[in-house]
């Protein structure tokens, strides 16, 4: 007789519970707790160019927060981000000045983006050093060396059709901007590698025990030195965006924006601490920020009271989880 | 002598030698008032980065010290205000209790609720730094509206020394006997060394949690009624993104991210480091534009010196186990 060590489960059957109780479920009625209040306290909330309108002012950050969301499942965080932005749009705008066109200049974006994304990779896996350490330094770094370049000076000369990525629409309509278009397509490819292939159960692995990870074979420190690259790189991407939208480069672009990203991904359900999280949830916290910020902003909500409710949502709806499930076991317990 | 202590020993030479390298620059900063103005000016770094530290030996993180700063400042501009004839001390102690309730705030999300200390300060980061706008509708209040004595307050020198300098040096005084010399102290090194045999040991981890952020608040909160009247302005942007350069100071200073690592006068040098280049740039004609990236320089060559002194046992497992079985072959 074989003594059976471990049981190997089938796949969960469907619980309505277990539904209900998903983080993604919550973030949807959330939204949908959004949408309504929306159009009650604004008559212009439920609008489709009001609401293609708002997609610009999240579409980069929201770019940036699908890796962001994968190294933090990994146990990563790049807070440097925003300053990589600063440092792509920099050289974006030196480039323009020299007279390169459009499509170069998206390159270039791209190029610098990637490499400081390469340089936070290189420093935490090859040299083995914490990323939040290794990010605030590249954060003063990368924003510090813009800084000295473009002092209190501002880039305001781009090339003609430069402007068209940031600002335009890829469909008429409907209304989708280039942005928000490019948002959902790479949310969707994000969501199948995560979800759907073993690179994606990989970075689970990795998040949930990165010791038992490369134990049992997965190169740990490659993958996580690939999603800082892409980190880099996506932070390139919403450079040439956000650059492309206001036509200007100066020190302070994007400021606090690794800030925004980490919100999103945090309330998006990915677990600070790893091995937790989809990017469905990240993709449904990017509309509930968006949109809530939208409904505020319609009623003349000042901007910085929106972030005191942005931050009160994210502690609230973290925090009010694990506030009922004590409850729930104090009752239950007594 | 031992690791410690020799690094410590390094990062003074390094902030000496910056110092003598600057003066060879512009013998002016070499002038007893010009380092004398430099150290009152690092005082609010001096104080925060030993709050800061107290927090990341636990293995936590405060991003929200500097909104609290701005927050519990805006408070005690807006009570000076409203209450001229209240003497300062009552608005310090007012401060460092609105500073400690909002620390303990956090403590209580993070010890009781369990939530990660970097999720709960993000959140609260952004919190604090909006309520300021809440409070003051959006005003400024400058040195106009505030009370004379809360102006003056700064101003005042004891024993030839200025007030400022002498918080921070009994704040320093107590921050080392706290974390050397009492068993609530060496229990947050306990706790970051180790939180799981901390807990064998029979360390109350929560409590001491609540207390080292409620701690961490209430001398923000000193240090927000010291800003404000020093600058002699409350508004909603003050402070802005001086907890990373806390947070730099620490880390400048050896204390480890990882927590269970850090000294007090680890986090003293690496807020004087900080100090000494605010202070030298405009003093060697290099435009203070260069400030930001020196800083980020430093810190990325300070943690790749500390990491060689820290390394992981977990890292190392795989390599060791290689050659130990390379060893077994041959």
């Amino acid at each position: 007789m074989t003594v059976q060590r471990y049981d190997v489960l089938d796949k969960e059957p469907f619980r309505w519970s277990n539904f209900l109780l998903r983080w993604e479920f919550i973030l949807a009625l959330l939204l949908i707790a959004v949408m309504i209040m929306g159009t009650v306290i604004s008559p212009y909330f439920l609008d489709i160019w009001t609401l293609s309108d708002a997609t610009f002012n999240f579409s980069e950050k929201a770019i940036i927060a699908l890796p962001m969301a994968l190294l933090i499942l990994t146990r990563e965080i790049d807070l440097s981000v925003a300053a990589t932005i600063s440092l792509a749009s920099l050289a974006m705008g030196l480039c323009a000045g020299l007279g390169f066109g459009p499509w170069p200049l998206a390159g270039i974006g791209l190029i610098v983006g990637l490499a400081c994304g390469i340089f936070n990779g290189v420093l935490v896996t090859k040299i083995g050093l914490p990323s939040i350490v290794v990010t605030i330094g590249t954060m003063s770094l990368f924003r510090g060396l813009a800084q000295v370049v473009l002092g209190d000076q501002a880039v305001t000369t781009y090339p003609p059709g430069f402007s068209t990525v940031g600002q335009g629409y890829i469909i008429k309509w409907p209304p989708v901007a280039w942005s928000f278009a490019i948002f959902l397509l790479l949310a969707a490819v994000f969501a199948v590698v995560l979800h759907k292939t073993a690179m994606g159960r990989k970075l689970f692995a990795i998040g949930n025990n990165p010791t038992a990870a490369r134990f049992s074979g997965i190169a740990v420190d490659r993958m996580k030195l690939a999603l800082f690259a892409l980190t880099g790189l996506m932070a390139g991407l919403a450079a040439v965006l956000l650059t492309s939208r206001i036509g200007s480069t100066r020190s302070n672009i994007a400021l606090g924006w690794e800030l925004d990203i980490i919100t999103m991904v945090i309330l998006g359900g990915v677990s600070i601490a790893g091995g937790v999280g989809s990017i469905g949830g990240v993709v449904l916290a990017v509309l509930v920020i968006g949109l809530a910020t939208l409904a505020m902003s319609l009623v003349n909500v000042p901007g910085i009271v929106i972030s005191v409710a942005m931050g009160a949502l994210l502690i609230v709806s973290i925090a009010a989880p694990i506030v009922i499930r004590k409850l729930i076991q104090r009752t239950s317990s007594s | 002598m031992n690791i410690l202590k020799s690094r410590e020993f390094a990062l003074a030479a390094i902030v000496a030698s910056l110092i003598i390298a600057v003066g060879l620059r512009a013998p002016v900063f070499l002038t007893g008032s010009s380092l004398y103005g430099m150290l009152v000016d690092t005082c609010f770094l001096f104080m925060l980065a030993l709050a800061q530290m107290a927090i990341i030996l636990t293995r936590g993180i405060d991003l929200s010290l500097a909104s609290n700063l701005a927050l519990t400042g805006m408070v005690s501009a807006l009570f000076a205000a409203a209450f001229p004839a209240v003497p300062m001390l009552f608005v310090l102690l007012l401060a460092i209790a609105v500073g400690a309730a909002l620390g303990l705030f956090n403590g209580l999300l993070i010890a009781n609720l369990n939530i990660p200390p970097i999720v709960v300060t993000l959140g609260t980061l952004a919190v604090y730094r909006g309520l300021i706008f809440v409070i003051a509708g959006g005003a400024w209040l400058t040195s106009d509206d505030m009370s004379k004595a809360f102006v003056d307050f700064p101003k005042l020198d004891i024993l030839g020394i200025s007030i400022l300098l002498w918080f921070a040096i009994i704040v320093t005084a107590a921050f080392a006997f706290f974390l050397n010399y009492t068993g609530t102290g060496r229990s947050l090194y306990a706790i970051g060394g180790n939180p799981v045999a901390a807990r064998f040991c029979g360390i109350n981890i929560p409590k001491h949690l609540l207390m080292v952020y409620a701690l961490a608040g209430a001398v923000s909160g000193l240090c927000g009624a010291l800003w404000v009247s020093r600058y002699g302005i409350a508004y909603v942007d003050i402070a802005n993104g001086f907890e990373l350069t806390i947070i730099a100071a620490c880390v400048i200073g050896g204390v480890s991210i990882a927590g269970g690592i850090g000294t007090v006068s680890g986090a003293l040098l690496g807020a004087l480091f900080l100090g000494v280049v605010v202070n030298a740039l405009p003093v060697i004609n290099v435009s203070p534009f260069w400030q930001m990236a020196i800083s980020g320089a430093v810190i990325l060559a300070a943690v790749i010196v500390n990491a060689r002194s820290e390394k992981h046992a977990e890292k190392l497992i795989l390599p060791e186990a290689r050659r130990a079985a390379a060893g077994g072959k041959s």
